[in-house]
């Protein structure tokens, strides 16, 4: 898989400077065209100040009004949490609405009862070149008399690089090796089971319909733990010749993990009439990568980077379902230490 | 002045200079009554913002007392009939029993997810306003840094709050955020062996490290940045549009005192009460119907917070693209859409006023805002680009379209490959030309003021008094309050 990529990031490094190379001309012709800063703003001179007292009796018997219902309202909510707790309906209203009333109330006491005002403030200037100066000035005079100015700050640099340092090794504590991250709980051997624990049997897969496998006595709840199985007709199995064996009685097993970004696989699309439809696929509902587990995991839609890794199978003598070894390949997103599939 | 309130007014007089011989700041009491806010409905969507995140403050610390960061796996046995018996965490256990059985537990979480939705959402629309009236530009730039930091903290924060419950639906984003962590290249598998101790699920620690990250670090990294933002607006003061009396050394407004701290508290009693509305009326994130998350299940049609979309989008948009260099994975797919674009759309918000500074050429002081019509190549620029956003966003639907619809996945994602990169363009030129045609014709585009101020003389014929709108007088987005469109000149 690795071998057909190869040729390609070199081609598209070659775009991309291409592209850039193109970004700089297109800049400098901007910067060279002389373009008038654009005009500022309009400036009004007249004076906007004004002051009006509103003396509005009306309002302020509104204002009470609303002042006085929004306490309704408050003790409601006291009394509706004592009758009945769990009504959040109501809860919610009676808080709500207490809120928003006296929202109202201020809203209405801002506009028509407080006086009404419109003030001009002048703004300052930010800058002060007497002050900044000055402030400069007592800065570097704190420096006075020092002739090993370098050194100083040489040492100074230094010790503070290795503070960061020190103070920022403890973050490693945080996480343990990474080789973890390779390990699933598949060996050769391991039981097929469901949910509950129970053993799956090669008779109980149906064509037609996916099962979610766990391994007998592993973790449940790790990434490499669930595994997707279905039995296909032997005309839409087409596995690579190194996989012939991993596929009893035309039942497949694959990782339920996808891996593009980690979600359990939950849809799988199986032909109704064989002669019109697309074959028989799983997808993830997160971002709707689709695998055919007939092909090997084949990625045929979707951003994944990569193929569904499969779980080699096997049938043992009481006809239990059985890995036939590990994965051989990494599970579950890719990342840089990432071990690939060869085949 | 009857006699109660002249004993009001002595008592307080006496409050007061009791309090100043202690603290002695009236010098500064005053300056703040008489800080003037330039009046404009576009200015309270940060006041949004901020008492958002006073509503989640407040209702955070009602839930952080009930839940518990534990993975442990337990057998439910609480009060929910149709998940008893069921293998669950403990944290799980936690917010589901906070949500069933605690007396207005439900409400407060209700009213938490709800205001965090709003919060993001007003820092949005918020940063909108920014951008479309220049007010990033000096002096302002560095309050702009300041606000984008916050928002990328608020979309963290917010994932990492809605993570917390490790409800099927979580797990599932908490699954993606790990594949785009370890998609990192070179250095994701450590990064997310430090975050989650471990390969995913991760670690026992890997929950309270997580509660810590979202009920301390960082709110009190945005506490300090919300006293940080609001400090160097009230030393710079307010921006504001051209309008009558303002010019770019002055601010024309309501002072403080009284109308508008009134308005102002009436504003955050408003957001408190529709949140609580929404909180009690509106169902948001039923955990109980998701059930607990477990590695190997998975929910078809899943749906993250809105603030997560535009993500999910991208991982969706993008091609099966995956640099695989010598048996090594450089860069892993989940890094385009779930790292590198969100990096790229924040790096080209940060470097914007350098860019435009570069192109204009302009480095003076703006306390003066463009109305959007007035750069029209800015406008452009910003539509066209928020556009792209906007798509990608939109992809993170594509399932729901189809579920509602009927129009194929697969057809709508070949699409909108294409889409992506024509419609902002096809939008660049279109706002531009808005601009330019709203500039000729002076009309707001929502007001407009068209026609003219006419008088019926004793006649009965019908005098012009003046032509409106006057293309002589200022620019001003709609006709000012108390005076007649025109007659300013």
């Amino acid at each position: 898989m690795s071998h057909e990529e190869d040729p390609k990031p070199v081609t598209r490094a070659v775009k991309a400077l291409g592209v850039l190379v193109a970004l700089r001309a297109a800049a400098r012709a901007v910067r060279s065209r002389t373009t008038e800063p654009p005009p500022r703003p309009p400036e009004s001179e007249i004076d906007p100040r004004r002051r009006i007292v509103p003396a509005n009796r009306r309002a302020e018997t509104l204002v009470a009004g609303l002042i006085l219902i929004a306490a309704l309202f408050a003790l409601a909510f006291t009394v509706i949490y004592i009758v009945s707790s769990d009504d959040t309906q109501l809860l919610g209203v009676a808080m709500g609405g207490a809120l928003c009333l006296l929202a109202a109330a201020c809203i209405v006491a801002g506009k028509f009862v407080v006086p009404q005002e419109t003030h001009v403030e002048e703004r300052g200037a930010l800058l002060d070149e007497e002050q900044t100066g000055e402030a400069v000035g007592m800065i570097e005079a704190g420096g006075e008399g020092i002739s090993r100015r370098a050194l100083l700050t040489g040492a100074g640099g230094v010790a503070g690089v290795a503070i960061v340092t020190a103070a920022a090794t403890p973050l490693a504590s945080l996480g343990p090796t990474l080789k973890e991250f390779h390990e699933t709980p598949w060996t050769r051997g391991t039981r097929l089971v469901d949910d509950q624990g129970r053993p799956f049997r090669a008779d109980d897969i149906q064509i037609g319909s996916f099962y979610t496998a766990l391994p007998e006595h592993g973790d449940p709840e790790s990434l490499g733990a669930g595994v997707l199985v279905v039995r296909l007709p032997a005309s839409y199995i087409h596995l690579p010749e190194a996989r012939r064996d991993w596929a009893p009685e035309g039942i497949l097993a694959y990782s339920k993990i996808c891996p593009h970004a980690g979600c359990a696989i939950a849809l799988y699309r199986y032909p109704t009439y064989a002669p019109t439809s697309q074959e028989p696929a799983f997808t993830c509902p997160c971002h709707y990568s689709t695998f055919l587990p007939g092909e090997g995991g084949r990625l045929v839609f979707g951003p994944a980077g990569r193929a569904l890794p499969q779980l080699p199978l096997m049938v043992d003598g009481e006809g239990y379902l059985r890995a036939a070894s590990g994965f051989h390949e990494d599970i579950g997103p890719s990342w840089w230490g990432i071990h690939r599939s060869q085949s | 002045m009857n006699l109660v309130e002249r004993y009001v007014h002595r008592r307080f007089e006496r409050a007061s200079r009791s309090a100043e011989q202690r603290v002695g700041l009236a010098g500064a009491v005053k300056w703040a009554l008489r800080y003037v806010f330039p009046d404009h409905w576009s200015f309270l969507l940060g006041e949004i913002a901020l008492y958002s995140f006073m509503v989640l403050v407040v209702t955070g610390i009602f839930l952080t007392l009930y839940y518990v960061p534990s993975d442990a796996q337990v057998i439910y046995h609480g009060s929910y009939a149709l998940l008893y018996g069921e293998q669950m965490s403990e944290a799980y256990r936690s917010v589901l029993n906070l949500s069933v059985d605690v007396p207005a537990g439900l409400l407060f979480r209700q009213v938490h997810h709800w205001a965090a939705d709003v919060f993001i959402a007003s820092i949005v629309l918020h940063l909108m306003r920014v951008f479309f009236t220049g007010a990033y530009r000096k002096p302002r730039d560095f309050n702009y840094f300041i606000g984008l930091t916050m928002l990328m903290l608020a979309i963290l924060e917010g994932f990492a709050g809605y993570s917390l419950v490790d409800d099927l639906l979580s797990g599932m984003g908490l699954a993606i955020a790990y594949s785009v962590a370890m998609s990192i290249p070179f250095v994701g598998g450590q990064l997310a062996s430090l975050v989650w101790g471990g390969p995913f699920p991760g670690r026992s620690v890997f929950w309270p490290r997580l509660e810590i990250v979202h009920v301390l670090i960082i709110p009190a990294a945005l506490a300090l940045l919300i006293t940080l933002h609001l400090a160097m607006i009230m030393r710079q003061h307010h921006s504001q549009f051209p309008g009558p009396g303002r010019r770019e050394r002055n601010v024309v407004g309501t002072p403080m005192w009284p109308a508008y701290a009134l308005r102002s508290i009436g504003l955050m009693l408003a957001v408190g009460g529709v949140l609580f509305l929404l909180g009690g009326l509106i169902q948001i994130n039923p955990i109980w119907q998701w059930g607990p998350y477990h590695p190997y299940l998975s929910e078809n049609g899943a749906q993250p917070d809105w603030y997560i979309g535009w993500l999910i989008g991208a991982l969706r948009l993008m091609p099966n693209w995956e640099l695989v260099i010598a048996g090594r994975t450089v860069i892993p797919n989940p890094f385009w859409g779930g790292a590198a674009f969100p990096l790229f759309v924040f790096v080209v918000l940060f470097a914007w006023p350098a860019i435009e500074r570069r192109i204009t050429g302009d480095v003076l002081r703006h306390d003066l805002l463009d109305r959007p019509r007035d750069r029209p190549i800015r406008t452009a620029i910003g539509a066209a680009f928020l556009s792209w956003v906007v798509i990608v966003f939109a992809v993170g639907s594509t399932d729901r379209i189809f579920y509602r619809m009927g129009i194929s996945y697969t057809t709508q994602i070949h699409v909108w490959r294409v889409g992506i990169w024509v419609l902002p363009i096809l939008v660049f030129f279109i706002t531009r030309s808005a601009c330019r045609s709203l500039q000729r014709a002076e009309a707001h585009p929502l007001r407009a003021w068209q026609g003219n101020v006419v008088r019926r003389t004793p006649a009965g014929g019908v005098e012009v008094l003046s032509d409106s709108p006057d293309r002589s007088v200022p620019p001003i987005s709609e006709p000012p309050v108390g005076t007649l469109p025109g007659s300013e000149s």
